[in-house]
């Protein structure tokens, strides 16, 4: 008789009113991925007024309109500690965009009105009148190339804890100044990457796998998966226009 | 500057530009440049006035059958009908259509126009009556956000002169009508048809749709449909009709057409609407069919997510060959994250064909959806060619993107008989 599977548990925040840049195909590749390396993955998608789970091994979230920001920001206010507990011990996290602005300490529109956020990441982000929009490639240490899509007038800056997710080689990134992408907190990525971000960059999909698999199970067996659809769509995408 | 000689200019250019093979716009460009007042006064002249057509997803089918509606009433309908839908594409189309002394020998205008041109439209030539079809997720790298969509119908509904025809089950389009003094009327599903149609909104929120909501009572309501027909409820009479059109969105916006045309020419008898509605063909591009080796191929553009899911549900993968076209520029949306957001399961156990500038992307989405693949290969001209021989005796359909559809055309008009479209 085999052995049951081991399960790991992805919490998605929000998908009813977060899900603008097809940021449920974070999701899919995440479940995908778990089920090819012989996990058994199990998702539960959190909504406004929902009952909060015990415990999550991995957490995502995605981006919204702004009135989609305006439905939950209640709601994330009060699960906003637990989830800060969870980001310190250690649970891998991916915050696309709108989710991203609300993780950090707050989101300041333009008619001066402030969103407070929860303050996992040290960022702060200003609504402006330009969009930051189009075709993106960054690169960091850990992750090599990043590559995908942004589409924000919200801009984000780093505060003196907060380490930048990548480096911007075309495109904006976090703001049209630094040249810094996203934000990186422990386990924790806030980001304004879509396309969606983890299946044209398998590496941050694997970070958050590994990392929530080594800390339930302390061992990773990873089975080899075939990535050559995303090198080559990695490929294209890199030398497409803005 | 006379009208006469910029009419006379611009059907010159409009010459020059046919003899080059060039777009349809450019004659439109020089007139809007040198006599901005040409769309304006000569659609002015329309004894009927101007009716705009506008939303995401289903505009050049719903134009096409409200051209044909209104037709076969004897009303003389002038029409944008190549979708090139700027004040330009309009001026251009214009061109083509008067006399000399700028008279248009029409009754009444009717145009299809994107959410962004027909703000800048309405602007200049208010309409008599609008129809707004849906706002759907799609070019939000040109747009920002649906909400800045809707807001955009919304503009051309508080623009409108007379009547506003609207989608009842579009919860942001139906959030337009409380804003306006109009005359509104209304299109609509019958309650068990909801759940295959649904949202953007719907389709992330995994709680199953409870009760129909209440909403208006609409002019035409779409009861029923099957391969061969569709049964509507018009004026709270049942009606059943043959249709040539083939997908659900299709025959949802023949609810459109039908309440839009009813609105223009109320003495109009169903039976006779019904009666063009059932000869109408689906658009170019729109589900269309050619014949290439005695076989049918069908090309079925796809724009969005909600345009694409409808296309996957409407047709049938059996017995088909099947490719999809993807490319990425401006004028299908440069962002991949849609695909994402379509559920292509559907299609497991039938190989693909994937094409298109982004191919691998496609390619990528089917590998996480694990639907099996025949080739992957960026050159769409090699691999249509390639596609129709490894598929000889076979019906083919091929999804497209904009650009996409236009390569393939040009490429299929060579081996095949294609509809020019000028």
């Amino acid at each position: 008789m085999s052995e049951p599977k081991k399960q790991i548990t992805i919490l998605q925040l929000y998908p009813r009113d977060m899900n603008i840049y097809g940021d449920h195909g974070n999701l899919q590749v995440l479940v995908r991925r778990l089920e090819w390396y012989g996990y058994a993955p199990k998702v539960i998608h959190y909504n406004v007024g929902d009952t909060f789970p015990k415990s999550a091994d991995i957490v995502i979230g995605g981006g919204g309109q702004d009135s989609g920001q305006e439905k939950i920001h209640a709601d994330l206010l009060k699960i906003g500690p637990v989830l800060k507990k969870w980001a310190t011990d250690g649970t891998p996290m991916l915050m696309v965009c709108g989710l991203y602005q609300l993780f950090g300490h707050f989101f300041r529109t333009l008619n001066n009105v402030n969103l407070e956020g929860i303050g996992i990441l040290d960022v702060e982000t200003y609504g402006t009148n330009e969009r930051l929009i189009g075709n993106i490639v960054t690169t960091s240490n850990a992750f090599g190339e990043i590559i995908g899509y942004e589409n924000h007038s919200g801009q984000t800056f780093l505060g003196e804890h907060a380490k930048p997710f990548a480096t911007v080689i075309r495109g904006a990134g976090n703001n049209s100044k630094d040249g810094h992408e996203g934000a990186l907190y422990k386990n924790v990525i806030g980001t304004y990457l879509h396309g969606s971000i983890l299946p044209k960059n398998p590496a941050v999909a694997d970070f958050l796998i590994k990392t929530a698999v080594k800390r339930k199970y302390h061992t990773f067996s990873k089975d080899l998966i075939d990535d050559m659809f995303a090198n080559m769509a990695r490929a294209v995408a890199r030398d497409r226009p803005r | 500057m006379p009208q006469s000689f910029t009419i006379i200019l611009g059907k010159a250019v409009r010459y020059a530009a046919r003899l080059r093979g060039g777009g349809s716009a450019l004659p439109g460009l020089f007139v809007e440049r040198i006599s901005p007042s040409f769309v304006p006064d000569t659609l002015a002249q329309l004894p009927r006035g101007v009716v705009v057509i506008s939303g995401t997803n289903g505009k050049t089918t719903t134009t096409k059958m409200v051209v044909s509606l209104l037709e076969s009433q004897g009303i003389k309908v002038f029409t944008n009908r190549t979708g090139s839908n700027f004040v330009r594409g309009v001026a251009a189309a214009l061109l083509g259509e008067i006399d000399v002394k700028g008279k248009l020998n029409a009754d009444i205008a009717v145009l299809e126009l994107d959410e962004a041109h027909a703000v800048k439209f309405v602007e200049v030539v208010p309409p008599r009556y609008s129809l707004l079809l849906n706002v759907m997720r799609d070019q939000l790298d040109r747009f920002g956000e649906i909400d800045t969509t809707a807001h955009m119908l919304e503009q051309i509904a508080l623009a409108t002169t007379d009547t506003v025809v609207m989608n009842r089950e579009d919860t942001r389009i139906r959030a337009i009508a409380p804003k306006l003094q109009h005359t509104v009327r209304y299109f609509g599903l019958a309650d068990h048809l909801l759940s295959q149609f649904p949202t953007d909104d719907e389709l992330h929120d995994n709680g199953p749709r409870t009760k129909a909501p209440a909403r208006p009572k609409a002019d035409v309501v779409l009861k029923d449909f099957n391969e061969k027909g569709a049964a509507f409820t018009i004026s709270k009479k049942d009606f059943v009709t043959p249709l040539k059109l083939k997908g659900i969105y299709n025959i949802f916006n023949s609810a459109a057409a039908l309440a839009l045309v009813r609105a223009i020419e109320p003495s109009a008898s169903v039976n006779s609407l019904l009666g063009a509605l059932s000869t109408v063909t689906p658009a170019f591009g729109r589900g269309e069919t050619l014949t290439v080796g005695g076989q049918p191929l069908e090309l079925v553009l796809v724009k969005n997510p909600a345009g694409f899911r409808l296309g996957l549900e409407s047709y049938d993968p059996d017995g088909y060959a099947t490719m999809i076209a993807i490319n990425d520029n401006y004028a299908d949306g440069r962002d991949m994250s849609w695909l994402w957001d379509v559920d292509f399961t559907k299609l497991s156990g039938h190989p693909v064909y994937v094409s298109g500038i982004r191919a691998y992307d496609m390619a990528l989405r089917l590998q996480y959806d694990e639907v099996g693949m025949e080739k992957v290969d960026t050159e769409l001209s090699k691999a249509l060619a390639n596609f129709i021989a490894l598929h000889d005796g076979t019906p083919k359909r091929i999804y497209c993107t904009y650009t996409a559809m236009l390569a393939l055309r040009k490429d299929l008009s060579k081996i095949t008989r294609v509809e020019v479209v000028s």
